[in-house]
């Protein structure tokens, strides 16, 4: 039997947010978490761990890559280093 | 005998015995995060086992080390309860074992916490949340396995049936942990662990085994024919070159 696909997730002791590492089968998210624990934790990756199952997740396409992703190619303005700071603005 | 070294090695084998038959499951288990997850409890009881054959042999003062112990004793010197030496037989059979033997090393492990010995107190207090999260694996297993399908249901009490006849031996009280006071009398652990293990079978709705028969012997180096086998394979590279190093 092949079992569902768990995309797994840990927050480091000093990180922010759960970071993507890797994914699992389990039979359900009870047993992916005790899984994802076994496998992506074993040496103190972690303090907490999210398990998402696969195929809740939408994904974007990579047929659509050019019109996803190449429009924002020429919009230098978009980055903050495109302006310069006036004269006498310290802080901004 | 010491007593105090008798009585670590217990736990010690108890540890090694156990380590070893999990170990077996690396590469056989029915999917590969199973293979890890039963690693790291392998590793976690061999790590007891090491604290605690050091332990034993320094208490002993004759000059051996944890390898001696684990390596160069013959079958009738380990005082492993039978239940750990048994064959793996299938995933349900490991499952039960697992559940029986680390809801006795979690009492057990709760209670070494407070002797008056820093050193087992010391081993006690880290095992125990190492086995508690063995309990609650197992416990997720036999829940699944339990209350799955007919097969699966089949093959969990079969494990728990066969299993139980070896789960007394855990509770046996002796002069030895009677007269040692910085020991845990097992027998004090009974009512509990009874109570936790028949939950689990119970919301598994497997049927809790009840047969009277229990088997004897580990304590006192009497053991099943599989612990010579067992050793056989645990023993032989060490053996066979002496004094080697990596």
């Amino acid at each position: 039997m092949i079992e569902p696909l768990w995309e797994v997730f840990v927050r480091s002791r000093r990180g922010l947010s759960h970071t993507h590492v890797g994914s699992l089968h389990a039979p359900d998210a009870t047993m992916a978490l005790r899984n994802a624990r076994d496998v992506y934790t074993r040496r103190q990756e972690g303090v907490s761990i999210w398990v998402v199952r696969a195929s809740d997740i939408t994904a974007s396409s990579p047929d659509e890559k050019d019109e996803f992703f190449d429009p924002a190619g020429d919009k230098v303005y978009r980055h903050p280093t495109f302006y310069q700071v006036p004269e006498g603005v310290d802080h901004l | 005998m010491n007593d105090l070294f008798t009585y670590t090695l217990r736990l010690g084998d108890d540890a090694l015995i156990a380590a070893q038959r999990t170990a077996e499951w690396i590469a056989a288990a029915p999917q590969l995060e199973e293979d890890v997850a039963l690693g790291n409890i392998g590793l976690d009881q061999l790590g007891q086992a090491r604290s605690l054959l050091q332990y034993a042999a320094e208490v002993e003062g004759a000059g051996r080390t944890e390898d001696d112990l684990a390596y160069f004793r013959d079958e009738r010197d380990f005082l492993n309860l039978q239940l750990c030496e048994l064959p793996n037989g299938d995933f349900g059979h490991a499952m039960a074992r697992l559940l029986y033997f680390a809801t006795y090393q979690h009492l057990l492990y709760e209670q070494l916490l407070g002797s008056a010995d820093e050193i087992l107190a010391g081993v006690a207090g880290k095992a125990v949340k190492e086995v508690a999260y063995h309990v609650d694996h197992a416990t997720q297993w036999v829940l699944r396995l339990g209350d799955g399908t007919d097969e699966s249901h089949r093959r969990m009490q079969a494990g728990l049936d066969a299993l139980w006849p070896y789960t007394g031996e855990m509770f046996a009280s002796d002069p030895l942990v009677q007269r040692l006071d910085v020991a845990v009398d097992p027998a004090g652990l009974e009512q509990e662990w009874v109570r936790r293990v028949t939950r689990v079978i119970d919301e598994s709705t497997c049927e809790r085994p009840t047969s009277a028969y229990q088997h004897s012997g580990g304590r006192d180096g009497k053991h099943t024919e599989h612990l010579g086998y067992l050793l056989a394979e645990l023993q032989h590279v060490a053996r066979s070159h002496p004094g080697a190093t990596w």
